[in-house]
């Protein structure tokens, strides 16, 4: 039985060998992808085109909008001059953002009064547009505390009287700047790596029945099981260094911390290498042609990518979708890279993702054994 | 260019589409399918986060605060713990994603100094998720402490005296609620659209060759530009079908608002098809003169046209080198009309620069395609 599946592995690994153009697609698409995909993932908001009417001209309201040029997270665009140039700039998508000074603006804050500050958002982007908004509050609230202090010394009438508040100090952790590459770098390795994987394999046995190789193979007296298993060991072996190529390359890239155990790491890919084999499989065993086969992988791995939590949270999801998501592989790969990158977790907390994709694995690499048992008759 | 050639292909092309039922089905069942899970599946939104709460106090005032949360839509409290050690394992293992740390002195502190600070332990490794919640956790807190000042200044008896001078008045424009799916699903139809497109043109060539009838064509005098367009013109008619489908449910079922005119996504939508469709036929000639083309296809279609079209992650956010590349993205041009003409009401002026280059996309891969082709028909 070794032997066998030993020869169908040898022959794989000769024909990926005769093949440089394989070797090439193996190599160079996954690595630029890499490269382009972690600067492009990312809900990171910088530079707000932000455009700011100022109709109060006063010291107060000039020391305010001061403030937004020294932060990077906005960039003033455009001094307008009136309403319809503010409402211009934000139709035209000139700007994102824009600060309206009303005139008495000063004078309200001098008596002691709140004064409003009107910011108009365009919300197309409502991501960009709520992340913008709390960086804008924070800003303001910066400003009032230090306006407050300054207004409070001086006269010192108010000294007797102290302002009761609690203050929310967040300690985020395990990504302590909020740097929106920790979090995706580590989620395009899973998603390269399943694309990778699942296309490689789907079209395994598809091109072997289109070349009219696939009933040599047949007579000779090797068991549908130990063809399957022989077809997977070597895109087993070449997922796997796949992954290595692509994590190296993404990780020292892009800087990302490894804090957990390589080992976790190396079972989770195992495991998710298994899944991933198993579904690129079944689709090699239901189409006939490679044409089928590619226009399968486009409807099986897209909603995988988009309800694995790559970029949108799960919990999120309506419960009947969270439910289906079960059944996708990259949903635990992508908890167990992102965990043992970022969080350093170990099999205590993780093995419930190690289950579900092992059992994912085995179930769809018995239904496709069980598939081409029949395909042959 | 015959007239009469390009008719004859385009009816030969349709009756073998209504001949395959089975394929038909598929060309339209898909894209409801990837609409429903797609449509659903995509939300920035935070809402009902769970977090843990660790209130070493236990007074009244950390009581009412732990209510706060409570009343939320945004959190939803799933465990309270008593030591550091439960709250870090929750947060190890994802339980919980954040955790609100009141310290013990909380009242004590309030009384004597007036100001006390609560703790909020943020998983980050989802630094978007953890940055909206932080915001949402901040007002709530501010909420409640504004509460506390005013009930203090009752009693104290002092005259109101605003602790904020400034406050801010936010006015949000286009998508007044800033709900993640009125921006996002617009996107959604044009990815389902470039994904469906491309396969519904993959096909028709290599079933040609598989039944052995491209053969039959060659000995005909009909020109690979013919052959292309009478080919095209049918899985066009399918397309626009499918754009009305995907767009209906997105106006009708998930409610996105739509401000433009119908004659604007008309003319976006046929743009587009014509790029996709061509694109699909570019495939369908390539795949079969290369192994592994199939493969690279999917690698330059699938993840680029989700990540680089704009439709989730935005482009102006990217680095320049980057930003050059998702020109190259033909859904992009399609993304930005429809997030326009849905939520902007823009008119097709205010799209001449994605229609233009859409055009220009078209033009080119017309021209490859039909270059593609010749080379087969030697």
């Amino acid at each position: 039985m070794f032997e066998r599946i030993l020869r169908i592995v040898v022959k794989e690994f000769l024909q990926l060998k005769r093949d440089k153009w394989a070797r090439f697609r193996l190599i160079v698409p996954p690595i630029v992808q890499m490269l382009v995909f972690g600067y492009a993932a990312t809900f990171e908001v910088y530079h707000v085109p932000t455009v700011v009417l100022d109709r109060d001209h006063s010291q107060e309201s000039r020391d305010l909008v001061s403030r937004f040029s020294f932060t990077d997270r906005f960039h003033i665009v455009g001094i307008a001059g009136s309403e319809a140039e503010v409402k211009h700039a934000i139709d035209r998508s000139d700007a994102a953002l824009a600060i309206v000074i009303h005139p008495g603006f000063a004078a309200l804050l001098r008596s002691g009064q709140s004064a409003p500050l009107q910011v108009i958002l365009d919300g197309t982007n409502s991501n960009t547009a709520l992340i913008s908004l709390g960086y804008l509050n924070v800003i303001v609230a910066r400003y009032s505390k230090d306006y407050a202090a300054e207004l409070v010394r001086p006269g010192a009438q108010n000294e007797s009287w102290q302002a009761v508040q609690v203050n929310l100090e967040p300690r985020p952790w395990y990504n302590a700047d909020l740097k929106g590459r920790w979090f995706f770098v580590p989620g395009v390795i899973g998603t390269l790596t399943m694309v990778v994987v699942v296309s490689l394999t789907a079209s395994a046995i598809v091109r072997e029945r289109e070349a009219g190789t696939l009933e040599q193979i047949m007579v000779t007296p090797i068991r549908p099981s130990e063809f399957i298993l022989g077809k997977t060991l070597p895109f087993f072996v070449i997922g796997l260094a796949e992954v290595i190529l692509v994590a190296a390359f993404g990780t020292l890239w892009f800087q990302i911390p490894f804090v957990g155990n390589p080992l976790v790491l190396l079972l989770g890919t195992s495991l998710f290498l298994l899944s991933t084999l198993g579904l690129g499989l079944l689709i090699s065993t239901l189409c006939k042609t490679q044409q089928q086969a590619f226009a399968s992988n486009f409807f099986v791995l897209n909603p995988m990518f988009t309800l694995s939590g790559f970029s949108f949270p799960i919990a999120s999801m309506p419960q009947p979708l969270q439910w289906l998501t079960y059944l996708d592989p990259l949903r635990y790969y992508l908890v167990v890279i992102r965990a043992t990158f970022l969080k350093g977790v170990g099999l205590d907390a993780l093995w419930p993702q190690m289950l579900g994709m092992a059992l994912l694995g085995v179930g769809l690499l018995s239904i496709s054994i069980a598939r081409f048992k029949k395909s042959l008759d | 260019m015959r007239p009469r050639r390009l008719k004859a292909i385009a009816v030969k092309e349709m009756l073998q589409i209504w001949r395959d039922p089975r394929s038909l089905l598929i060309a339209l069942l898909m894209p409801f399918m990837q609409m429903i899970l797609l449509g659903y599946g995509v939300s920035l939104d935070v809402k009902h986060l769970p977090i843990c709460v660790f209130d070493r106090e236990g007074s009244q005032t950390s009581l009412a605060l732990v209510k706060r949360f409570q009343a939320s839509q945004y959190f939803s409290i799933v465990d309270s713990f008593d030591n550091y050690r439960d709250v870090t394992r929750a947060l190890d293992r994802g339980n919980c994603r954040m955790a609100i740390v009141i310290p013990p002195d909380m009242s004590e502190r309030l009384s004597d100094s007036g100001s006390s600070t609560v703790q909020a332990l943020v998983d980050a490794t989802d630094d978007n998720t953890a940055n909206i919640a932080i915001g949402y956790a901040q007002a709530v807190v501010a909420a409640f402490s504004s509460d506390l000042q005013i009930q203090s200044l009752g009693m104290a008896g002092n005259p109101p005296q605003t602790a904020q001078p400034v406050t801010v008045e936010s006015r949000v424009w286009f998508n007044e609620d800033l709900e993640s799916r009125n921006f996002i699903i617009p996107g959604v139809v044009a990815l389902v659209m470039a994904l469906v497109g491309a396969q519904l043109t993959s096909l028709t060539i290599a079933r040609e060759w598989e039944r052995g009838t491209m053969e039959l064509l060659v000995s005909t005098p009909v020109t690979p530009m013919e052959l292309m367009l009478g080919k095209l013109a049918p899985y066009f008619a399918i397309g626009l079908l499918d754009a009305v489908f995907c767009l209906g449910f997105a106006v009708f079922w998930f409610q996105v608002p739509f401000r433009g005119t119908l004659l604007t996504l008309f003319f976006g939508t046929s743009l587009f098809l014509v790029v996709v469709l061509g694109i699909g036929y570019l495939i369908s000639t390539m795949i079969r003169s290369q192994v592994g083309a199939a493969q690279i296809g999917l690698l330059v279609t699938l993840l680029p046209t989700t990540l680089l079209s704009g439709y989730a992650f935005p482009i102006d956010q990217m680095p320049l080198a980057v930003q050059a590349v998702t020109y190259l993205v033909f859904a992009r041009y399609y993304v930005t009309i429809l997030k326009a003409v849905f939520l902007k009401g823009s008119g097709i002026l205010d799209l001449w620069a994605p229609s233009l280059a859409m055009v220009a996309y078209a033009a080119i891969v017309a021209f490859l395609a039909a270059r593609a082709f010749r080379k087969r028909l030697d």
